[in-house]
Parts: structure tokens; C-alpha cells; sequence
């Protein structure tokens, strides 16, 4: 065996080992649940797209913007975005309106989602192909936007939502921007 | 006091697999017997106190002690007696206890069961196996312990999380864990191996049994998962490529391909270091599922409570893991040589491409979970993962596999040709394109991938025909029916097929489902009916009632076939007194032989009206049927009797110094021919 092959045959492994250890300590280390957004304290990303309900209308960020206001990235073959239904309720029953990404799927498994859990969203953009994903930076379903009335991106929540975020995170958040709107 | 006591004999288990993982190998270093030995009693020990504990903890559950905190968060006075017996796994710590305890098992079978084993290569395994259980009771008792107390207790316990409060969910994690630990016995085969340098036919007669039962638990174990979130998430689905579940699925492959690769390495002594590697990766594999099910660095539904402290030390035993066995496969490897040749149209080279197709089908999969973990790492990147990947690089690469299980068992080892093969194939290979034809149009619409997956299923199928069919006509001429048939119904051989007729009983019933299912979204009022093809659904009431921890809202579905009432089906949305905001969905299943109809309800409307959804599912039952039969192949390869049988020589063989074999040494050999003459 020469001594390239050796380097090669334990070498690589070796390397890819490493490689893998580190990610999973780097992924340790960011809190799932914070990761800061490069969007942060900019303005919602423009987009374009049909309406999830109604193919013909056409939603922009126009349509998501204006007041406080939560955007939601989810998908029907999305489990965690599932368990988060509830909690997007919650929200939507303190005025606050809730839009949606419908994100990598399709229309008829997406409407079937939504009567078959319930529907929290005020509108749904139909974005199947991740144009508007790119644009906003989404990562992975579900993530969740918190625009203030101004339509800038105050926060990023990365994975489904659950009590302990709602209640110590989106809804003081959402208190004190509702004040800033009012003041 | 309970809690006292459980605490205790956890740490006295610990304490023992500790020493089980030095005693043994400072024996074999010094040339000590007894201290060889020692690693019996010691695995003995373990089991002990370690069933002591899981008792413990359970007695706990069943006295609603709230004062020990995973009983707290896990049960409730209300629950269920068979939910208090089984949430004792419900939760993190829980589920560690009993891992560990289905490791301590399989620690006290081999020690039992590994008479042949020379005294020095059962030391070295269970010392290895003690590493791993010293680890990950070290893990158990001082960062998950489940019998922390919590002051003060709580007035009432957090009950049982609902979706895991069903017949499913007592089977599932046991049978999961089992495949888990199991694998960790084909990892210290391994390491015992590199240890002592030597790897032989007769290694490879004593690992593939152990292998091949882990291997059976774990596809059990995943069998029973996905029919649990097929009945339980009320979404009909049954496979979602959530992490958690590909956590399963990725050791799976890789221990699929072990199985093979071992077999080359007991028939042919090929694939030596190959199958060593195999071994080693397979387990890292299980160690970093549950470092993504466990450290909290994925969301998932099946996700546990995140705590920073247990991702680390499950981490650092994934990294000693790795990094130990590969040193040591680095050091050593070049010892264990690599094995007989053989032509570029073999057994051999067929098996070597099932292992190509299923390691990349691993690292396919691997490399999908942990794409959003990276781009997260790294702060770079914007694309998610989800399904639509999984079914873009899955399917292209189990195609191929199907073709070749088809073929692998009929062609010869060593050397043989394509056109020997085709003139033996080409009945079994028109007639498959035949029914791959044929059998789509029989439901709703012709595809052309539906109708390549069954055909690949009927080869597959025919196949084993075939070559059962060919071994007992071979020695039907020189020895007879009776004892041909005696003979060629050898467990092992009879094992392969059925485990492979398995995998093709599920192909098709995923194929099958793919691409026929029905459904559709209703809104029924009481007395209104809706059809579903011939099938009629008629909402006869809405009622509500109350379960032991859940109150229930159910409507009364008739289903009506062809004008006739075949079943009375009752979709439930309980609502769980602890967790009021997440209501939980009941379907209610009509199963049958060639459909399952799956209705499952979605929100009330006014005037006792539902709105619903209807499914007919067709060849479900098959898929779990496959499930078992690939199971029960499993279990029958490893009762084989060859596995039983003490092998003289290497009995003689015990107590020398382990000696490198270049190449296949005599015993790999021996067994070689044997393996011929019995062919």
C-alpha cells in the first residue's frame, strides 16, 4: 500500500468524521429556537405570488404588511407545523392577522391541510417552487416572521411554535410593537 | 424510597459495566483466565440490578409517586394502568433505562449463547460491550437520571403525552431499542475482531446471527412505528421523512447491508475489512440517532426535551465512538487483509453492488437530515428539505436494488455469466413485465413506475421461486423427495427468500398506496351521506363521551358498500385533560385484505354536522404483512443450526496468540468448501 492510498483510506474517513462531530457541536451551540436573521430590521422581502385560495388573486408583501402582524412558513407534509396550529389560533384570535407561505407543496394537499386542522391564516401565498422562500431566508418549515406595523421584520422564529414561545416571546413581542404603533 | 432504591441500582449497574469493560481485556492482555472469565458474572450482575431499577421505576409509575419527577412529567393519576406501565418509556430518561436495559439483555445472551467463542474473543467482546453500556448508563444515571426527585411535588402530573397513549406505542420503542442495542453486538464482534487481528469464516459464522436478530428487531421496530402514525397522527401517512424517523431508517440500511457483506465474508472470506466497517458505522449510526433525537438539535414530533448538557455527552460518546473504532480500524485493518477475489460477474460483485446501492441510500438520507442542521451551523444557504428530496434520490436508488435481489440468489459465487443467468431468468423476467403489465389494470389507472415497481416485485418473487425450485429438483436426483426437501428447506436459505419476498410484499403495497389512494374532504350533516367509489358514508350521529383522561367527540359513520351497510366506523377529536390546546384525532378504521377505508374528522359545523376526511387505501394490510414476513426471514437465518454448532476446530484453536491472516486463512478455507460442497 502506498503511502497516498493510506492517506486516502484513513485520511477521508478521518475528515469526514471530524466534520460531522463538528457540525453536530456548532448545532449544539445555536439554539434552534434564536438563530439570528440577517432579515432582522429590514424591510419584508418583496414577492409575488397567487393566493393559496384563490389562484387568480395575486398577493405581495403589500398584502402582509401594514399592521403588527405574524407570516408563517409552513407546508401540508410538515408535521411540526402541525402542532403549532393551535398556538397560530391563539394568536389570531388577539387581532392580530397571520399570513402564510405555503411553502414546497401543493394546492390540494395544502387546502386539505388547512380544513382538516383548521385555519389560522388571514391569507395564504402559494409558493411551491421557494421563490418567496429564498427571498426571506427560509431555512426549513415551520418558521415564523414577526412584522411590525411599519412591515420591518422584527424577529425570526425558527421551528413550530409552543406554549413556552408563545407566551415568553411572540406575545410580548407583539404587545410591545403594538404599543410602538400606537405611541 | 423507591426512588432511593432505583437510583442505587442503577449506579451499582454502572459500577459493573465499568469493570465489565476492563477486567476482561486487562485478562487478555496478561493472559489471565479468571479475569477472562469475569466478564460473564459481571454481565450477569448488570442485568440484575439494572431489572431491579427498570422495576423500580415502574412501580413508581404505578404508584402515581409524583414526587420523582419523570413520573411527574410523564403520568397522571387518571392514566391508564397499561399507559402507567408503558410511559415508563414515554420519556427521555425512561427510554434510556430500558435501552440500557435491553443492552444489558443482549450483553447476557451473548455471554450465554457464545459457547464456541474461544474464551480470549468473548472477552474482548464483552468488554467492548461493556464500554458502550458503561457510556451510556454513565449518561443515564448522571445527566437523565429518572429518579431525580422534584420538591415540591406536584399536586397532579403532567399525564402522558396523548399521541402516545395507544397499542402502538407499547411495542414500538421496545422493539426499536432492541434493533438498536442489538447492533451494538455486531459492533463489539467487530472491535473484538480488530483487537485480536484476526477475522475469519468462523467470526463471521459467529456475528451474522446476532446480526441478522438485531437486524429483524429493528425492521419490526420501524414496521410498528410506521403503523402507529399511520392510525395515530390522523393523517393516513405512514413514513414522513421526519428526522427522528430517518434516525431509524439510516442504521437500518447500513445494518441491511452488514447482513450481505457478512455473508460474503462467511462464504467467501471476501469483503473482510468492508464488513468491519460496516459493523463499526452501523452503530455510530444508532449512537447519533439518538443524538438527534436527544440533544433538542432538530425539531421533530418525535423530539424529546432539549437539554444543552445531554447533547454534549451523547456527542462525546458518538465521538469516542467514531474515533476509537476508527483508530483502531486504521491500526489493525491492514492486518485483517482483504479477502478472496472473484470475477466481475459473481455473487460476489452483485453483493458488492447491493452494499454500493444501500450505503449511498444511507448517506442519501443522512446527508438530508442533516442538510438543515448544517446550513443552520454554517448561517448559510436557503434550502429546506423535505420530503419531495427524499423521494427524488430514494426511489432511483431501491429500484436497481429490487432488479438484483431478483438475481443475487440464483447466481454463483465467484464467477459466472450474464448470459447463464438470462437463459435460467428469462421465464421469470417476461413474466414479471407480464404482471407489471397486467396488475395496474386492475385499479385505477396505468402508470409506468406502478407498473415497474410490480414488476420488479413479481421478479423478485419468482425468483425465490425459482431457486427453491431448482435446489430441491438438484438433489431430488441423488437424494431423494423427503430428504431433499429437508435439505433445501435449510432455515437459512428459506430465511433469505422469505426476508427478500418481504421487502417485495412491502414495494408493492407502497407502490400500490402511492399511487391508487383515494380521498376526500366532506361536510356531512347527520343523515347525509357521501361516496367514496362504490363505498357510501353516511353520518348517522354526533355524540360526545368521556374516556379516563379525555373527553371524546364522536360521530357515528355508516359505510355502506355497494348499497350494503359493512361497517359502523367512529372517528373521535378527544380533547386530553392535561393538554386541552392540542385536540387529538381518532380515525376509525374498516381494514381489509385489499383496502383500508380511513376516516378521520376534521372540525364540527353547525348542526351536528362534521366535516371529514374519507380514504381508501388500497394494499395496506400488505404492508405491514411485509413487515413481519421480512422480520420472521430475519429470525429464521439466524435459527439456522450451522450457527449452532460448535466448530472443533476453532475450539482447539482457543487459547493461542492471535496470529494475522493474510488473504483467507485455513479455517476461512475450510469453510469455504464447505459452503461449496453444500451449494
Amino acid at each position: 500500500m502506498s503511502k497516498r492510498s493510506a492517506l486516502l483510506r484513513f485520511g477521508l474517513p478521518l475528515t469526514l468524521v471530524l466534520v460531522l462531530l463538528g457540525l453536530f457541536y456548532v448545532g449544539l451551540g445555536t439554539d434552534t429556537e434564536e438563530l439570528p436573521s440577517p432579515l432582522v430590521g429590514e424591510p419584508a422581502p418583496a414577492f409575488e405570488l397567487p393566493s393559496l385560495q384563490e389562484p387568480q388573486t395575486t398577493l405581495t408583501e403589500a398584502d402582509f404588511t401594514g399592521e403588527v402582524a405574524l407570516v408563517n412558513v409552513w407546508a401540508s407534509w410538515c408535521r411540526p407545523c402541525r402542532q403549532e396550529l393551535p398556538y397560530l389560533q391563539e394568536i389570531a384570535k388577539r387581532d392580530v392577522p397571520v399570513y402564510g407561505f405555503n411553502y414546497r407543496d401543493s394546492r390540494q394537499n395544502a387546502r386539505r391541510f388547512l380544513e382538516a386542522f383548521g385555519n389560522p391564516y388571514d391569507k395564504i401565498a402559494f409558493d411551491p417552487e421557494a421563490e418567496a422562500g429564498m427571498d426571506w431566508g427560509v431555512y426549513a418549515t415551520p418558521e415564523t416572521y414577526v412584522l411590525d406595523a411599519q412591515g420591518i421584520i422584527r424577529h425570526k422564529h425558527i421551528g413550530p411554535i409552543n406554549a413556552k414561545v408563545l407566551q415568553e416571546d411572540l406575545l410580548p413581542l407583539i404587545e410591545k410593537l403594538k404599543a410602538e404603533q400606537q405611541s | 424510597m423507591l426512588g432511593e432504591l432505583g437510583n442505587f441500582t442503577l449506579i451499582l449497574a454502572f459500577c459493573l459495566a465499568l469493570i465489565q469493560a476492563l477486567l476482561p481485556l486487562t485478562g487478555t492482555l496478561v493472559g489471565d483466565r479468571r479475569l477472562m472469565a469475569a466478564g460473564r458474572s459481571l454481565a450477569v450482575g448488570q442485568l440484575v440490578f439494572l431489572g431491579l431499577a427498570y422495576i423500580m421505576l415502574t412501580l413508581a409509575f404505578v404508584a402515581n409517586d409524583l414526587s420523582i419527577r419523570y413520573v411527574a412529567e410523564n403520568s397522571n393519576a387518571a392514566l391508564p394502568l397499561i399507559y402507567k406501565l408503558t410511559g415508563v418509556w414515554g420519556g427521555h430518561e425512561g427510554s434510556m433505562l430500558l435501552w440500557a436495559l435491553m443492552l444489558s439483555i443482549w450483553n447476557v445472551a451473548v455471554a450465554f449463547f457464545s459457547r464456541a467463542l474461544s474464551l480470549e474473543m468473548l472477552a474482548r467482546v464483552l468488554a467492548v460491550l461493556g464500554t458502550v453500556a458503561a457510556a451510556f448508563l454513565a449518561f443515564t444515571a448522571f445527566t437523565s437520571n429518572p429518579f431525580a426527585r422534584v420538591f415540591p411535588a406536584p399536586a397532579q402530573g403532567a399525564d402522558l403525552n396523548p399521541l402516545l397513549q395507544d397499542p402502538g406505542m407499547i411495542i414500538h420503542p421496545p422493539l426499536l431499542f432492541i434493533g438498536y442495542t442489538g447492533l451494538a453486538v455486531a459492533f463489539a464482534f467487530a472491535m473484538a475482531a480488530l483487537l485480536g487481528g484476526r477475522l475469519d469464516a468462523a467470526w463471521a459464522r459467529w456475528s451474522r446471527p446476532w446480526t441478522t436478530v438485531a437486524w429483524a428487531f429493528l425492521t419490526l421496530g420501524i414496521g410498528v412505528g410506521a403503523w402507529w402514525s399511520y392510525y395515530e397522527l390522523g393523517w393516513g401517512g405512514y413514513w414522513a421523512w421526519d428526522p427522528v424517523e430517518n434516525a431509524s431508517l439510516i442504521p437500518w440500511l447500513t445494518a441491511t447491508a452488514l447482513l450481505h457483506s457478512l455473508a460474503v465474508t462467511e462464504k467467501r472470506g471476501g469483503f473482510k475489512v468492508w464488513t468491519l466497517m460496516l459493523a463499526i458505522v452501523s452503530f455510530a449510526l444508532t449512537v447519533m440517532g439518538a443524538f438527534i433525537v436527544r440533544s433538542g438539535v432538530m425539531s421533530s414530533v418525535h423530539a424529546f426535551a432539549s437539554d444543552p448538557d445531554r447533547g454534549v455527552f451523547i456527542l462525546a460518546i458518538l465521538a469516542a465512538t467514531l474515533l476509537g473504532s476508527l483508530a483502531l480500524y486504521a491500526w489493525r485493518a491492514p492486518r485483517i487483509g482483504l479477502g478472496g477475489a472473484f470475477g466481475w460477474y459473481s455473487r460476489e460483485s452483485l453483493l458488492l453492488a447491493n452494499n454500493v446501492l444501500l450505503t449511498v441510500a444511507s448517506a442519501a438520507v443522512l446527508i438530508g437530515t442533516l442538510y438543515p442542521l448544517a446550513v443552520e451551523a454554517l448561517g448559510i444557504g436557503k434550502i429546506s428539505v423535505g420530503p419531495p428530496y427524499f423521494d427524488a434520490v430514494f426511489m432511483p436508488l431501491m429500484l436497481p436494488l429490487l432488479f438484483l435481489i431478483g438475481i443475487g440468489p440464483v447466481v454463483s459465487w465467484k464467477r459466472s455469466s450474464p448470459s447463464e443467468t438470462y437463459r435460467q431468468m428469462r421465464w421469470a423476467l417476461a413474466i414479471s413485465v407480464l404482471v407489471g403489465v397486467l396488475w395496474p389494470l386492475t385499479m385505477a389507472a396505468w402508470k409506468p413506475l406502478t407498473a415497474l415497481g410490480l414488476a420488479l416485485v413479481t421478479w423478485i418473487l419468482l425468483s425465490a421461486a425459482i431457486d427453491l425450485g431448482k435446489r430441491i429438483a438438484r438433489r431430488r436426483r441423488s437424494q431423494g423427495t423427503a430428504k431433499a426437501l429437508a435439505a433445501a428447506l435449510q432455515p437459512s436459505f428459506i430465511g433469505m427468500h422469505t426476508a427478500h419476498a418481504g421487502f417485495a410484499i412491502v414495494v408493492m403495497a407502497i407502490a400500490m398506496v402511492g399511487s391508487y389512494e383515494q380521498e376526500r374532504d366532506v361536510h356531512l350533516k347527520p343523515g347525509e351521506s357521501a361516496s367514496l367509489g362504490e363505498y357510501t358514508f353516511t353520518l348517522r350521529d354526533s355524540s360526545q363521551l368521556r374516556g379516563p383522561n379525555y373527553d371524546a367527540r364522536q360521530a357515528t359513520v355508516e359505510l355502506a358498500y355497494g348499497g350494503r351497510q359493512i361497517d359502523t366506523l367512529r372517528p373521535q377529536l378527544r380533547t386530553y385533560d392535561a393538554q386541552p390546546r392540542m385536540p387529538m384525532r381518532q380515525a376509525s378504521l374498516n381494514r381489509g385484505v385489499f383496502r383500508d377505508i380511513y376516516v378521520t374528522l376534521g372540525s364540527r359545523v353547525q348542526e351536528g354536522g362534521w366535516t371529514m376526511r374519507l380514504y381508501r387505501k388500497p394494499y395496506m394490510f400488505w404492508m405491514w404483512l411485509g413487515g413481519v414476513v421480512m422480520a420472521l426471514g430475519g429470525f429464521l437465518a439466524a435459527a439456522d443450526r450451522r450457527y449452532r454448532m460448535a466448530p472443533a476446530a476453532q475450539r482447539g484453536e482457543a487459547g493461542q496468540p492471535a496470529a494475522p491472516a493474510p488473504g483467507p486463512g485455513p479455517a476461512a478455507t475450510a469453510a469455504t468448501m464447505h459452503s461449496e460442497v453444500r451449494r
